[in-house]
């Protein structure tokens, strides 16, 4: 027989046609994303108010029964019925088709904002833009943006989704509590927050920037940008306050909830990236590849990104200090030892107490502190008055700006959702899980424990990995699973069938068990396969 | 160079292969007359239910044999010949070996059924019986199972998956009542009703009834003499060695292939493992055949083990075991014995939830106080703990104090030790 069970083309019907109560959901939510959307079209719509509130309000009723219609009719329990039969989440047509439409959306979102209405130059905003111009006159006394567009359908999506994922998930508390933080994450501090304090007058002609409290660097890699600083900086004690939160969320609030609860703290409970994928993401987790292969090039790739990501920052500070001496405390080359001296401290730590434990993650680790400090001083060495590494800073900015923030973190890493998986840009990009990610496997009590002898190797846990962990391989051989790019999202632990995996927070002392034998038979055999590891 | 050969690319024999390379370096052959790759088969459900494809349900990337110098074969074995210490396979192509594993696992039960052999009959334990089952599930209008165990429940759970209406004939008067006791089969009764799955307890299978092209079209049930029209009838009432092949072999067989406790059979460098195996003499309460995956793994650790040189009996620790039955998930540590089954010696204690999805059994030694054994639904427990506490043979009572150092469910989920404590110490007071 071959391998293969090809359901295209399976006798059986492996999924039963979609019900009445489904179409419903699908068609009010269509219809409202049409409202929301046909400004692209150049058409626009009368009444802005009534038309917006009415597609908001069938795209979120939309998704809503469409949800309960799947869920909420069944016993509570995991509900992967058909996932790898159904055509839009196993890459089929409605798959790809989601992918091109949503791919289509990023690229005119961040290329081409003029096909949404946005008006240049102080014209009135027209078509999508337009219409989203009352919330924003609302939330800030402002007219919107194709970015106020974008924020509150980001928003409207997590929260409807996050319901839709809460009712499936409704038997794992752990699941509802963590949906409800990321969903009161994106609403308060992604976007009424900062909505509504940049509308603020708070001083003559420097109003306080559009700032995401959560919202750390590197993932927000333009906090250090000059404007950025200026506005903060000249935005009165508020400013200079949310300037402080954001250096002390990294150095300080970061690793100690890092240390105590893993990465997960963060990129599943509190980032708006992670809350995307979580929740509109869910029905493309299982794409993720969990091929040797795509873990080798996801530690190339998210460390490069790093490297690109704090040589830019370091090098944008580097210039605001030369060309803004006034407004700054310490001078260049203050700065570039007080830098290059913090990462050979980092380094040091890495190689004194953790060379035993050195593995491949954490090599790659090394390796892109050590360029990040090289790097910093050849810029010291051989910058210029207007230039970093012979590039005008802002084109350095630009570059990642483009590379990263739009096409990565953007169109590659929501557009591709329904044919590489939800979490792409956190797996193979963010800096921000790059850095959370290494502490988490050298320094932190999290990991999965497995269960002792009970795995039977089922694979559930690695297919609905969304950071493409082959879960199981350790789970089978009785390991803990201690890896830098688990984000403790702790779908292994719900699909299981066989309560085996378990997200905790404990001692770091036995924490990677990596000489782990499985539970089951007498000791002497287990202490005989231990010698012989 | 030895040559080391395993028919079965199961969990036994699989294991055997993984752990004499880790050992060794001898030359290892794997033949399957199955698939190409080992797969797991308690994963075949969620490949029918679409929560899987079969690419996930192999534990190791394709790549990962020729890597660690495993070589695979694909053939059916038609005979062993342990005078020349060869194998000839369905081509008639020859294998010699040093050294023989036997792993061949299990095949359904027919118990002689009228109608047992008719198209649109069928188990459901291999790779084939899976496509088979794509087949036999077309269109069809309504599915019977016979035999209440954990793959008549699982076979239930993946025809709902599509809709497919299921009629379950359940011989005993409780589901798996032979294995679990009454509190925990009569809560699953109503778990498996909850899934609109029609269980007939009480119930079994009279005959088979053909339709004018040989295919299954209903079934009578002896109790009653109710004749269900169906298209599928689904044989699930236990397993038995797959051991027909060896009928002219010269090792010695009864319901499976007789071994010791080295695991070796009664022919020199011919070992038997998993499934197939049957132990002369029964380990503690253990059967003398046990088709587990868990005995399995570690029937194929020891006997790679003594094939490299350090002659290692099979000596499995604490029993233990895990089913899900639909929504509910199922745990065991020690031995926790059904009411029918139960020997004088043991009393229980059973806690169950308000939304019955939820109970523990406790086994305690009626005269000592000590603890023998939990069955846990619904809340995950931690092995390490109960192998600790068995080992340490601690008192029902510290078990019971100490319940909540074995929770393993993940966090937030609401805990129920306080509840249990305060139903164990009432139940005492009132015993």
């Amino acid at each position: 027989m071959s391998n293969k069970i090809d359901h295209t083309m399976s006798l059986a019907n492996p999924t039963p046609a979609i019900s009445n109560q489904q179409k419903i959901g699908l068609g009010l939510g269509l219809t409202g994303l049409f409202i929301v959307l046909v400004g692209i079209f150049n058409v626009n719509l009368p009444s802005a108010t009534a038309f917006l509130t009415i597609g908001i309000l069938l795209l979120s009723a939309g998704i809503i029964i469409y949800a309960r219609a799947l869920y909420a009719h069944h016993p509570e329990g995991i509900k992967n019925n058909h996932v790898w039969t159904k055509s839009v989440s196993s890459r089929g047509f409605w798959g790809w088709a989601a992918g091109v439409l949503l791919t289509t959306f990023y690229i005119i979102l961040y290329f081409y904002p003029q096909y949404l209405g946005l008006g240049s130059d102080g014209k009135a905003n027209t078509g999508v833009v337009a219409l989203f111009d009352p919330l924003s006159y609302l939330l800030k006394g402002q007219p919107a943006s194709q970015w106020f567009v974008y924020g509150t359908l980001y928003t409207v999506a997590i929260l409807a989704f996050g319901y839709k994922f809460i009712l499936k998930y409704r038997h794992n508390k752990y699941q509802v509590v963590r949906t409800i933080s990321v969903m009161f994450f994106q609403l308060g501090f992604a976007f009424l927050i900062p909505e509504i304090m940049s509308g603020l007058n708070n001083a003559p002609n420097a109003p306080i920037p559009f700032y995401d409290l959560k919202n750390m660097w590197p993932l927000n890699y333009y906090l250090f940008y000059d404007w950025n600083i200026k506005a903060l900086l000249n935005s009165g004690v508020i400013g200079t306050a949310m300037l402080v939160f954001g250096v002390l969320t990294i150095f300080v609030i970061s690793p100690v909830l890092t240390y105590f609860y893993g990465k997960r703290w963060y990129c599943s409970w509190v980032c708006g990236c992670g809350g995307l994928a979580e929740t509109a993401g869910d029905a493309f987790r299982q794409l993720s590849s969990k091929k040797l292969s795509a873990w080798k090039f996801e530690r190339w790739s998210i460390h490069t990104v790093l490297v690109f990501a704090v040589l830019m920052t370091v090098a944008t500070v580097y210039t605001f200090l030369g060309k803004n001496p006034e407004l700054s405390i310490i001078t260049r080359n203050q700065f570039t030892w007080f830098v290059v001296l913090f990462l050979g401290a980092v380094l040091s730590v890495l190689l004194i107490f953790k060379r035993k434990s050195f593995d491949k993650d954490a090599k790659f680790t090394a390796a892109s502190i050590f360029v990040v400090m090289v790097g910093m001083l050849l810029l010291n060495h051989f910058a210029g008055e207007k230039n970093v590494f012979f590039f005008p800073d802002h084109k350095l900015q630009k570059s990642y700006g483009f590379l990263i923030g739009a096409v990565f973190s953007g169109v590659v890493g929501t557009g591709f959702y329904p044919i590489l998986g939800n979490r792409v840009w956190c797996r193979f990009g963010c800096p921000m899980a790059a850095i959370l990610g290494i502490q988490q496997r050298l320094f932190s009590r999290f990991r999965i424990t497995t269960n002792g002898g009970q795995c039977i190797s089922c694979g559930n846990c690695s297919t609905y990995c969304e950071m493409g962990i082959d879960v199981r391989s350790y789970a089978q051989k009785g390991q803990n699973i201690v890896r830098a790019s688990c984000v403790g999202c702790g779908i292994c632990s719900a699909v299981c069938p066989r309560g085996v995996l378990k997200l905790e927070n404990g001692k770091e002392e036995g924490r990677i068990n990596s000489d782990a034998v499985l539970l089951g038979n007498d000791v002497d055999l287990l202490d005989l396969i231990q010698q012989k590891n | 160079m030895e040559h080391i050969v395993i028919i079965g690319n199961g969990i036994s024999g699989i294991t055997a292969a993984r752990h004499i390379r880790k050992l060794s370096d001898k030359q290892i052959t794997v033949v399957s007359a199955e698939t190409d790759h080992f797969f797991s088969r308690t994963a075949l459900m969620y490949v029918y239910m679409g929560h899987m494809q079969w690419e996930h349900i192999q534990p190791y990337e394709n790549w990962f044999w020729e890597k660690n110098n495993i070589q695979l074969r694909r053939g059916y074995v038609n005979e062993v010949d342990t005078a020349n210490k060869k194998l000839v396979l369905d081509n008639y192509a020859t294998i010699h070996y040093d050294k023989l594993i036997i792993a061949t696992g299990s095949k359904p039960n027919k118990f002689g059924w009228p109608g047992q052999d008719l198209q649109g009959v069928q188990g459901l334990y291999s790779a084939q019986d899976l496509e088979t089952l794509e087949q036999n599930t077309k269109d069809i209008n309504r599915a019977v199972i016979v035999g209440g165990g954990l793959i008549g429940i699982e076979l239930a759970e993946m025809l709902r998956s599509r809709n497919i209406p299921v009629i379950f004939l359940v011989r005993e008067t409780s589901f798996w009542n032979g294995v679990l006791p009454s509190g925990e089969s009569e809560m699953i009764n109503k778990h498996i009703l909850e899934h609109h799955i029609d269980l007939r307890l009480g119930a079994n299978l009279e005959e088979i009834i053909a339709d004018e092209n040989g295919r299954a079209k209903a079934i009578k049930i002896q109790e009653t003499g109710e004749v269900i029209p169906c298209e599928l009838v689904g044989l699930t009432a236990g397993v038995s060695p797959n051991i027909s092949f060896l009928q002219e072999s010269d090792i010695e067989t009864g319901h499976g292939i007789k071994v010791n406790r080295h695991l070796e059979t009664n022919v020199p460098d011919v070992y038997a493992i998993g499934d197939c195996a049957e132990q002369h003499e029964p380990i503690g309460n253990r059967r003398p055949i046990e088709a587990v995956w868990y005995t399995g793994r570690m029937m194929g650790e020891t006997v790679a083990q003594t094939i490299c040189g350090n002659k290692t009996p099979y000596n499995p620790g604490h029993w233990f075991n895990s089913a899900k039955f639909l929504d509910i998930e199922y745990q065991t540590y020690g031995w926790v014995h059904s009411d029918l089954r139960k020997p004088e010696y043991e009393q229980h204690f059973h806690w169950m939830h308000k939304d019955a999805k939820k109970c523990i059994t406790v086994a305690i030694h009626k005269d000592s106080g000590e603890f023998l054994g939990i069955n846990t639904f619904g809340i995950r427990m931690r092995h390490e703990t109960f192998d600790q506490w068995l080992t340490e043979k601690r008192s029902a009572d510290y078990v019971m104090e100490h319940l909540k150092e074995a929770n393993f469910d993940p966090e937030f989920f609401a805990k129920h030790e306080k509840e249990i404590l305060q139903a164990y110490k009432n139940q005492l007071v009132t015993a």
